[in-house]
């Protein structure tokens, strides 16, 4: 039930006519070029009818905060890259490229939405109002999260990949629990991100079996950025990851990932049709990561320049540049301002890093468990017994405790 | 009081858990219209609805993570893996996710999610059905592990474990599901995480736990006809360990065995070994003697009983403990 072959006139369709004639079969693999796109590469808009209302509903203040939300997360990703090099970071994971795909669909959400994300999905952060500068203490190493997901229904990042996809699953599993048990429940659905590397891994599949048979309120959004740290995609996957849904019995629809309307649209399609009870759907964002998978590795040494040069060309910031002056909907102005604001934005994430300081052990040992644990207390009284050893030896002398 | 056998007294803590905490469900293969492949699980679909006692896809991943997605959203899954040797397929899940949320979270969130795993040999099965992995899930820091060796601590443990703030896993002795015992319906017999002296004896301590306790008990039983008195310790908890239990028996006998049917090497039996050779070093008249499992994968049906521990493998342990 993708939208095999015919743009975006599969969605909500029926499964297609039985058959098994591989002429059928093929007539029903979506093709490598063909996607839902509302703005081109050149920044033209196109009409669409199934999606395309979507964008016309919006006010010209909503399309430009798409703008302005994938220029600040491209910001703040200059500002953590530069970070990590000059050792106040362990790692980054840049994001570069692939604005449009979070944008987009991180801003297709509702409040009561929940979003579970790989470890990349700074760009969603940001549209659920997260401070940016929380991202970083996962990656400065003073915390394994950095943030309370319930503030903003936006979860923990995740670095074994595709977890998260079942965790995605249960929670919507328990929205619907929650509906049946308190109708008056706020109707919600959940957001799945994974990758292209990580849709090989079987929690993937198993997530995909398990939201299917119970209609689970989930909308699973691969962004296939075509590499797998230095693997190819084709590695993973003979045709489109969008494909597989048909599988499942789920709606697929695959999506210019660098063009943050039809993102926008798409997600939107598909949070409503699980939000209204109608069961999981795969989007399929094709898009790019224009740099490295993380700062450890190096992208020249696996894949061709021509390939990042033609990527380039599709910038989704860019294209929505040209739209929004062709359409008067931002003027010289309103990217000036931009660009201001996100100095800023990028100034307090520096000093936010900064003065994020050190951890403390002790901490660690208070979290382990929820319920007092004797082993972790035993450790404790050791290392505070430990630590003090070196104090009374000092002391005598007037030294620093 | 009431007589019934383990697996009927597993039942009524689940029925009980059921009818009192309504966030509570029980989730995994078979376990609705068959009751479970050991029926556990029988009549609580028919009396609570398939929401409540849910059959799942078969995919032990896809049943521990949407578990802890559930936890997440403020249900209590109690979930039911077949049998020990397929809980790996779920391995990933209970150890990277599940077990670290809370600490991940810095405190804010935990995944309170019960898995219950039927474990250990002794039932004449084929491979991957008598496994005994508990040491795999003690060495990971986040989770609590508790196994019942009698009919009254089986009824309450799995209420205890889901009433738990924090994820655990009861591993079930499955060669003992028959064992019948008094189960007090109104007493609970207190913290789970503690370990329960069942015999005293002031000439040594075996420590067993799960389906290994009746073993200890009926070697300690046979010392007693050599004229020793043997104190016979169930541990009921695996993580955390109540050590302190342990050394207040073995500071006052000086002889330690620690049975489990686990293999021996990197198993409980070693840490227990350890902590006491620290804690009781100048009560101790003999090395901590382990007894249990061979460094092999569990061996086939018509020669696990050279594999498993029994009553004279304990008393030889009791021998050499004696001898110095």
């Amino acid at each position: 039930m993708n939208t095999s072959g015919h743009g975006t006139s599969g969605v909500g369709a029926s499964r297609p006519d039985a058959g098994t004639s591989a002429g059928v079969l093929r007539a029903n693999v979506v093709g490598e070029t063909d996607m839902v796109q509302l703005l081109d590469a050149h920044g033209k808009r196109h009409e669409e009818a199934t999606f395309g209302p979507y964008i016309d509903a919006l006010d010209a203040q909503t399309v430009r905060g798409f703008y302005r939300d994938m220029a600040t997360v491209r910001r703040f990703d200059t500002e953590a890259t530069a970070l990590q090099r000059q050792g106040e970071l362990a790692l980054w994971v840049p994001v570069v490229g692939q604005e449009a795909a979070q944008i987009g669909s991180g801003s297709a959400m509702r409040s009561a939405d929940y979003a579970f994300p790989t470890y990349r999905e700074h760009g969603v952060a940001l549209t659920r109002g997260l401070d940016l500068a929380d991202l970083l203490k996962l990656f400065r190493g003073i915390s394994n999260g950095g943030w309370d997901p319930r503030e903003k229904n936006f979860h923990l990042y995740t670095l074994v990949l595709a977890a998260q996809t079942l965790h995605a699953v249960g929670y919507a599993m328990g929205i619907q629990r929650d509906l049946i048990a308190e109708p008056a429940t706020e109707p919600a659905a959940v957001m799945a991100y994974f990758g292209d590397g990580a849709s090989s891994e079987g929690d993937v599949h198993e997530s995909m079996v398990f939201a299917a048979s119970y209609n689970a309120p989930v909308v699973f959004f691969c962004q296939n950025n075509n590499w797998a740290i230095s693997v190819p995609f084709e590695v993973q996957s003979k045709i489109p990851l969008v494909n597989r849904a048909g599988g499942y019995g789920i709606p697929g629809i695959r999506v210019d990932g660098n063009d943050v309307l039809a993102v926008y649209a798409v997600t939107k399609w598909a949070l409503d049709y699980a939000r209204d009870g109608h069961g999981p759907v795969l989007i399929e964002a094709s898009t790019y990561r224009v740099g490295a998978h993380t700062t450890a590795d190096d992208p020249t040494k696996y894949r061709p320049n021509a390939e990042e040069e033609a990527w380039k060309a599709k910038d989704p910031l860019e294209r929505m540049e040209r739209y929004l002056r062709a359409e008067g909907l931002a003027d010289d102005a309103f990217f000036e301002q931009v660009k201001n604001d996100d100095d800023e934005l990028a100034a307090h994430v520096r000093s936010a890093t900064l003065a994020l300081g050190g951890a403390d052990i002790r901490q660690k040992f208070a979290t382990v468990y929820a319920e007092a644990h004797p082993l972790v207390a035993e450790e404790l009284a050791w290392f505070e017994n430990y630590q003090a050893s070196f104090a009374d030896a000092e002391t005598p002398q007037g030294g620093a405790a | 009081m009431k007589t019934m056998t383990i697996a009927r007294a597993i039942n009524e803590g689940l029925r009980a858990t059921l009818a009192s905490d309504p966030k509570s469900f029980i989730m995994g293969e078979d376990i609705g219209a068959l009751g479970g492949v050991y029926r556990v699980t029988e009549g609580l679909a028919a009396e609570f609805g398939g929401h409540r006692v849910m059959d799942t896809p078969l995919a032990e991943s896809g049943i521990i993570g949407t578990a802890i997605g559930m936890a997440l959203r403020g249900h209590r899954p109690i979930c039911e893996i077949q049998f020990d040797g397929f809980v790996f397929p779920g391995f990933n899940q209970i150890t990277t996710q599940l077990a670290k949320i809370h600490t991940r979270s810095d405190g804010q969130l935990s995944a309170p999610v019960v898995i219950r795993i039927p474990y250990g040999g002794g039932i004449g099965s084929i491979e991957h059905h008598s496994e005994s992995p508990e040491a795999l899930f003690a060495h990971t820091a986040g989770l609590r592990i508790i196994t019942p060796s009698n009919a009254n601590d089986a009824y309450w443990m799995i209420q205890q474990a889901v009433a738990c703030k924090d994820p655990v896993i009861v591993f079930e002795p499955k060669r003992r599901y028959w064992l019948k015992g008094e189960v007090d319906t109104e007493n609970s017999p207190g913290d789970p995480f503690k370990a329960h002296v069942l015999r005293e004896g002031t000439d040594a301590t075996i420590v067993a736990y799960g389906p290994l306790v009746p073993v200890a008990l009926a070697a300690a039983n046979a010392a007693a006809e050599d004229g020793h008195s043997v104190e016979v310790i169930d541990l009921r908890s695996i993580s955390p360990i109540d050590f302190d239990t342990v050394e207040a028996s073995v500071n006052k006998t000086g002889r330690l065995v620690v049975a489990h049917e686990a293999p021996i090497f990197g198993g409980i039996g070693g840490e227990i070994a350890s902590r006491m050779s620290e804690r009781c070093f100048y009560s101790l008249e003999a090395p901590a003697i382990r007894v249990g499992g061979f460094h092999m994968p569990y061996p086939v049906a018509r020669v696990e009983e050279h594999y498993l521990p029994d009553i004279d493998r304990m008393l030889e342990a009791l021998d050499r403990a004696f001898a110095y």
